[in-house]
Formats: C-alpha cells, structure tokens, sequence
C-alpha cells in the first residue's frame, strides 16, 4: 500500500472518531520523542538523560509521571526504569515531576478504539497506533484505565536502557576503556579492573553528552526485579504517619479553607446569610464560589463549623428531583432512536428468540460514590505572575491548563505539585476542588490557600458512578445457551466527565457497553445494544468504569440462562469461550476452588467471568446462608495480565478489587431526593468491614501476548461472582445492586 | 489547655469543643492521624489517650485526660513498633491514609490481647474501615505482630 493510501486509510479511520485532519503530519511529527521537560530545571552539572532519569550530586531521581492512587504506581514504574538503568530501588529517589506533554499516556487511548481487547487484527492494530500519537498530540498525562502498567512497561524500560548507555558512553569517554568492556550494577558504571564510577560521578560528562537511544531492551531472563516480589518504597512512611498526603500539605501563611455548595449538584445559589458564620472564631473571609460558598479561617475544623452555620437558598437540581425519574428515563431508553452501540449481533437473535421460550430479566445498578478515604483538597498561591497548586490528582496538565484559564497566566507559569493520594478510584480525574480553591486564592493574592472538603461534602459531590439497566433476553436448547440479547441503558460518562473539562465525545460512548459486548463468548445468536439514556445526575468514571455495572448484567443474566439450560455454570462458560487465554483463567479458578466438590447444605458457588480492561479475570465466590445473613466464606481469582510486575502488589490489588467489588454489591448505594443525595457520610454507605471479608487467593496468568494493568479488572465480576453463589445457596436471584435490598448479610 | 502528645508538653489555646483530630492536625502539625469522616465511622483519626484507642475526632480537647500517642509516637521508620513492623512485612498498605489509624487500633488492641483468635481479630478490627480493600493483609500482620509482641 502506498503512503497517499496508507494515509488516507488513517484520516478514515480517525474520522471515524471525529478527529481533525493533520493526522499524517501527526504520525510523523509525533513519533518523535516528546520534548524533556527535566531540562528546564538542569544545570549545567546535572545530567537529564531520558524525561524519566535526573541525575545530579544528591543521587538519582526517576521521574514517575502517572500519579499513584495506593496502587503502587510510583513504585512499579521506578521498578521498570531501574530494571533496565542497573540501580537499587533503595537507591533512587522518585518524584511524580512536572506536568508535561513527554509524560503523554500511551494505552489509554487503546481502550479508548472501538475493538475488543482480543482484536489484534490489522485493523485494531492501526487505529490503535493513530490513537497512541493522537494522546501523545493532546500530551494527556492522565493516570486511569488500569494503563499505568501496559503504558509504561516498554517506555520505561527503555529511558532506563538510554540512560546506561549513556552513562557507559560517558566512562568510555572519560577513561578512554571500550563501551563493550564496561558492566553497570548498583547505580555505577564497573570498569574491567573492578573500579567502580558511579552515575553520580558521571552525571557532568554524561550531561554534555547527546543520549545514545540505539539500545534493546533486555531478555526477561535477565531481570533482576521484575516478577519478583519488591518492597514498595512508600511502605515504611505508610506504616509510620509520615508520608504527607495532599491533605497533609503545610505551607507557611497558609489559611484554611473549606466549602459548602449546593447538595442539588450544579443548581443555583439563590441566596446566602453567613452574618453568623463571619463573626465566629477564626473566621477569616467568606466568599462566593461557583454553586456556593468557600470559607477561610484559621483551622480545618472552624471552617467547617462556619460553613455549617451559613443559610442558604439553594435552586434547584438540574436532573430530577427523586430516584423514580432517574430509573424512568432509564426504563424509557431501550428504544431505536438511542441504541449508542450495537457493536455485536451474531447469528440472527430475533429469529431464535421466535423460535424458542424466552427468558427474561431486567437488572439494575445505582450510583455510587467513590468516596476515597482521604476526602479531595488542593492547596493554592496565587500571585499576580505566579500559581502554585499542590493537590492529589490523576490530571495534572487538565489542572495546569485550567488554572492558567482562571487565572489569565501561560501555562509556564503555572506549577502542578502532584502529591500522594489517600485513594481515589476515579475520584480525582475531576479537579472542581482545584477550580474553587483558585477562585478563593484569586481573592487572597499571595496567600497560600488550602481547601479541604468535609466528608459530607465530598460524598454530596462526587461525581457518582452511572446508574444503569439492562434487558437481557435468550433461549436455551439441547442444554445449552442457544440466543443471549442484552440491551443496557445509562447515561454516558464520560460525555458528563469530559464535559466538565470543556471537551464534547468523539463520537460513540463505548463505556455504555463495556464489559459486555466485548465478552469471548462464541454463542450462536448474541446482540450486545447500548442504549444511551439523557444526562441525569453528573457521573463521572468509578474504578472499571462501564464494565462496574455492565459485568453484573452480562454475566448474571448469562448464569440465568445457564440454570434454564440445566448445565454446569462453569463448565458452559468454558464451552462458550473461544478465547484460549480466558478460557485458562476460567478453568484456574475452577482448579482453584475444588469446581464441582460439594460444599454442604445451605451454601453455594458462583463463578463469574469479565474481559475489562484486556484483563480476562474469572471469580468464584462461596457463600454460607446463616442465621445471620449470607456469610461470604472464600473467593477465587485467576486473571490474565500478560507478565506480573510485582507479585505482592499484584496480590494486594486483586483482592482489594474484588472487595471493592463484593463490598458495594452488598450495601452501597447513591439515592436522590429532592434533588439530594441522600447518603452523606460512611454509615449509610459502608462498603465491605474486615469481619465480612472472605479468604480470597488469587492467582496472575502469564499466557497473554500484552501486559495488561491490574488496579480495574478485579471489579466487574465480583458482584455477579456473589450474586450467582447466592443464587446457587439460596435459589434466589438478585437482580438489583445494593443486594441488602434483597437479602441480610452478616 | 495543656496537652501532653508523644512525650512532649504543648499548650494550645483553643474552643473545648474543638476536636483532638484538629487540634493535632492543625494546631500542633501532627499529621499522621487522619480526617476520614469526622463521625467515628472510620477510625483514620484513632490515636491512644494512656494506651487506649480512641476516635480524635469525636473526642473533645477539653474532654481528653491523659497523655495522648499517635502514630508518629508509637514508633519511627527508625525505631519500629512491632506492629508497624509487621505492617510493613507484610506490605498491608495501598493508599495507605486508613493504616495510621488501623496500627492505632492494632496496638491498643494486642496490648489487651497479644494471643488473639481469628474471631478477636475480626471483631477488634472491624471498626476501621479500609477503601483499598487491605483487609487480608491486616489480618495476617496483626498475627504477625502478636507473634512478635508475646516473644518479647
């Protein structure tokens, strides 16, 4: 194919997503290397090998742009760097950097391409590569999609690689031995008598040196690190109170501020009375900020005292009012003229539904908070040439280009301190606390501001994840699942998440039908419909995004039809599957849990199976009917990820998902009324507590071809895991999260 | 008001009816202790009044009687107590900002029981709430550090 052909195919195939032309200008201009933004910073003595490697007197600093949430991304991508660099992890300092277009995220865009994870042909693949420098064009540093990992697996590597190679060329150059005779081991380059240079020694010459980039990367063989199991570098300041979180964040002259804004999210401030609030003690300022108020004092808590002694007249929801209207404008979705996607429809669905019984079943998923533990807050300094902003966040070139716009700065001039996070689960890919906190710090030029939101302001305006429905319809014959139709209808989110940052949706939301049309089942009739139902509350992506409610509909209404066959619910699964590497972790998990052993009166199995995320992850779940309620006894969890970075993290991270998962199903929900959320705080939305977690064991697959990020796919089967066990102890089927709607847990 | 944090004297002038969360977070820049909820339904802001845990942000200044210990007293990246050593063996924390108050809970907790069943364990340690989903990992570093606490 010629280069106009190769050409013009793209520019389709862009188009297709509503992108602007300059695509064949952009594939060449932006396979270049990004510029490094380390540069601005280096002196002359320093060197600043890579936009990952700072090198100066003090030692070596990797630069660890995707923000770490509790994840452990800090620690995995200075793994990656100093896999390849030769340098102990004890040896180095990691810094998050600076908000840069270098830093732009590769596999993001990849979940992004309307292709099913397992769709490596020609055509997946290119539009794939066009969306690579489409993100690196939009230099989006943004920490999400379970991409830190497949993101940063090569890119990281290699910086490590350019900077030893450098740093090698660098000794040549200065003792005048050949390249090929020299090793590097402990952060210094080994000469062949056993003298040893260290990077830091060589950080001046290597400095005037252009980088050498014609590297390889090593042989899995030869790792030293990765697969093994590493000791998180923040886990000793973890287990000590000593490592600063945003909320933590002190600078001298600060003041203490806090808001209060419409609990009808996005309605009007009518009016306010804070005549009282002003004369409390410490009381410094109290101003108007976008959808309420922001009150400055001289402590945390008596800006919230303050807060909760203002009056207000608030206007009202722009959505409606009460949980009934949310679940009709769901309900009255399933129609022709908002069907979003029906990326799947095999077989002839109608025709076999004609022919057999049909089953039928309509299931549900609330909003839900994210509620991280630490609540969200930014610390601000506005000055007439200056900002400063040290908040915890996964967007730091949204935030920067946002305050520059509030503020009237260049960019330049505006400074993104990231800072760690006390959990987020898509919480902080939104920034309306940094936007507040400026619009207070504009008011106190020079003062450094910092906005701490109460819990109950954090719960009442989360951005919630999506309400959703489905219609799942299908056949069974000859004890198999003959014709499976599943519509789902929600809202879209990301439409609502990117329209808070001044962005419209390239075309077709394919989060409405993630973590169902995208499924490696091979059943003869199957129709996968997203319906696309009006804005409602403002949603915004919650840890496995569509997939968080979709997985519950695909799959349990798959374990309805199952029963209705009279097979075994894993065996069929393993039958339907046409993907080798899911159908593995499908019969690990059988393996694992003694499939098929009986487990006594009154309990029961339920396996679950989702593809999110290009992670395959199957679940089975045990539960006990007791007296007291459904007990969860134990869970199994195989998922394919393609290579394991860090066993132990990868260890913690599945089991935190699947209680992630378990612990909303049982008991979580987000309710309006009267334009109010109605839960405000953690009593009324819980989630999982130690004494009803399960034994989970967890086990990571290698067969994959791709390395795939593990912080989301643990989550969508979880929910239908459970409710499949329950229904398989109790032979009820729940079909409606929160499942305490339904049933008692212990 | 006087106040004795860590082994060392303060005097504060505050409400009495601010919270001992605040008053240490924010008067005196003693971080470790967390805001999570500010209801007691969390346990990020537990610290010990003479050994014993307690929620600090439901707790009056004014009402505190006692020398009070947070995580920063009970031992240092130095100098580890036996259950934020076993903390870190067994690398429990994710996001971390709930482990300030569940070694809290832990300590004061093994201090009354250092050979607890798997039942006292669940039950002394279902009041901190974890968003990260540590919970498997509190458990077995809670054993851990019961180990180490009856060796010594």
């Amino acid at each position: 194919m010629g280069r106009a052909a190769t050409i013009a195919r793209r520019t389709f195939l862009i188009g297709s997503v509503a992108i602007a032309g300059g695509v064949a200008f952009g594939a060449y201009m932006y396979r270049r290397p990004g510029e490094n933004p380390l540069m601005a910073d280096v002196s002359e003595d320093e060197a600043a090998i890579t936009p990952y490697v700072k090198i100066d007197a003090e030692g070596v600093t990797l630069i660890t742009p995707r923000t770490d949430l509790g994840q452990g991304a800090y620690s995995m991508q200075a793994a990656l760097i100093a896999e390849e660099l030769d340098i102990e992890l004890d040896q180095v300092k990691v810094d998050p950097g600076r908000p840069s277009p270098a830093y732009y995220n590769t596999a993001l865009s990849e979940e992004g391409a309307p292709f099913r994870s397992t769709d490596e042909s020609f055509m997946a693949e290119s539009v794939r590569g066009v969306m690579d420098v489409l993100m690196k064009f939009l230099g989006m540093q943004v920490t999400g999609g379970s991409t830190s990992v497949p993101d940063g697996y090569n890119k990281l590597r290699m910086a490590g690689a350019v900077a030893r190679e450098t740093l090698k060329a660098a000794a040549s150059k200065q003792t005048g031995v050949p390249v090929g005779q020299l090793r590097t081991e402990k952060g210094a380059v080994l000469m062949p008598d056993g003298s040893r240079l260290t990077y830091v020694a060589l950080a001046p010459a290597a400095a005037r040196m252009r980088p050498v980039t014609n590297v390889t990367l090593r042989d899995p063989s030869e790792w030293r690190l990765i697969g093994k199991p590493m000791q998180r570098h923040d886990i000793v300041a973890k287990s000590t109170g000593t490592l600063p979180y945003g909320v933590d964040f002190r600078i001298d002259g600060m003041v203490y501020a806090t808001v209060k804004l419409n609990p009808r999210q996005g309605g009007a401030v009518n009016g306010y009375d804070a005549s009282a609030a002003e004369t409390m003690r410490g009381v410094k300022r109290i101003v108007p900020v976008t959808g309420g108020v922001g009150v400055v004092a001289d402590n945390t808590w008596r800006a919230f005292q303050a807060a909760d002694a203002i009056e207000f007249d608030w206007g009202e929801a722009p959505y409606p009012a009460e949980m009934d209207a949310h679940w009709d404008a769901l309900a009255n979705s399933f129609n022709d003229e908002q069907i979003e996607a029906r990326n799947r429809d095999d077989g002839d669905v109608e025709a076999a539904l004609a022919e057999g019984e049909v089953i039928a079943a309509e299931y549900r998923a609330p909003y839900l908070a994210h509620a991280p533990l630490e609540p969200i807050s930014a610390v601000v300094r506005i000055t007439d040439d200056r900002a400063d902003v040290w908040t915890g966040t996964q967007i730091p070139r949204f935030v920067q280009s946002n305050v520059a716009r509030m503020t009237g700065l260049d960019a330049d001039n505006v400074h993104i301190h990231v800072l760690y996070v006390g959990g987020s689960f898509g919480h902080r890919l939104e920034d309306e606390v940094v936007k507040q906190a400026v619009e207070i710090g504009r008011q106190m030029k020079g003062t450094p501001v910092k906005l701490v939101y109460s819990r109950e302001e954090d719960m009442i305006h989360d951005f919630p994840r999506q309400i959703a429905m489905a219609r799942g319809r299908g056949t069974v014959k000859d004890g198999r699942v003959e014709a499976y139709d599943l519509g789902i209808a929600m809202p879209s989110v990301i439409a609502s998440q990117m329209g808070r940052q001044n962005l419209s949706l390239p075309g077709p939301d394919t989060q409405i039908i993630a973590g169902a049309w995208d499924q490696p089942f091979a059943i003869p009739h199957y129709r996968m419909t997203g319906y696309r139902a009006p804005e409602l509350a403002p949603i915004s992506s919650w840890r496995s995004v569509g997939a968080s409610s979709n997985g519950f509909f695909h799959d349990c209404f798959l374990d309805e039809l199952i029963a209705a066959a009279g097979a075994d619910p894993l065996e069929e699964r393993i039958r339907l599957m046409w993907h080798d590497n899911s159908r593995k972790v499908l019969e690990a998990v059988g393996d694992m849990s003694n499939w098929g052993t009986d487990l006594g009166p009154k309990s029961g199995r339920g396996v679950a199976f989702c593809m999110s995320f290009g992670v395959s992850t199957a679940e089975v779940v045990e539960v006990t009917d007791t007296d007291d309620g459904i007990r969860i006894d134990k869970v199994y969890v195989a998922a394919e990820v393609g290579r394991v970075i860090d066993p132990v993290n990868f260890d913690n991270l599945v089991k935190g998902g699947v209680i992630w998962g378990l612990g909303h199903a049982m008991n979580c929900e987000i309710t309006y009324s009267d334009g109010m959320a109605e839960q405000t705080n953690f009593h009324a939305f819980e989630g999982m507590r130690l004494y009803q977690c399960p034994r989970i064991e967890v086990r990571g697959l290698e067969n994959g071809s791709k390395i795939r990020g593990i912080g989301e796919p643990p989550v969508p089967p979880a929910a239908p895991a459970l409710a499949n066990a329950i229904f398989a102890a109790t032979g009820k089927r729940i079909r409606e999260m929160p499942f305490n709607k339904h049933i008692d847990f212990v | 008001m006087q106040l004795t944090v860590n082994g060392m004297a303060y005097e504060v002038d505050v409400e009495e009816d601010m919270p001992l969360l605040w008053v240490l977070r924010d008067e005196l820049n003693i971080t470790g202790p967390k805001y999570g909820c500010g209801i007691a339904q969390c346990g990020a802001c537990t610290v010990h009044v003479d050994g014993m845990a307690v929620r600090s942000c439901q707790l009056p200044v004014a009402a505190v009687d006692g020398e009070i210990t947070t995580i920063e007293g009970l031992g240092t990246p130095e100098a580890l107590h036996a259950v934020q050593a076993a903390w870190v063996e067994h690398q429990v924390a994710q996001c971390g900002y709930c482990q300030s108050g569940q070694i809290m809970a832990a300590a004061s907790f093994l201090d009354l029981n250092d050979d607890p069943t798997d039942e006292d364990i669940d039950l002394a340690m279902s009041a901190n709430l974890c968003r990260c989903g540590t919970y498997p990992r509190i458990r077995e570093a809670v054993k851990t550090a019961a180990k180490t606490l009856r060796s010594a």
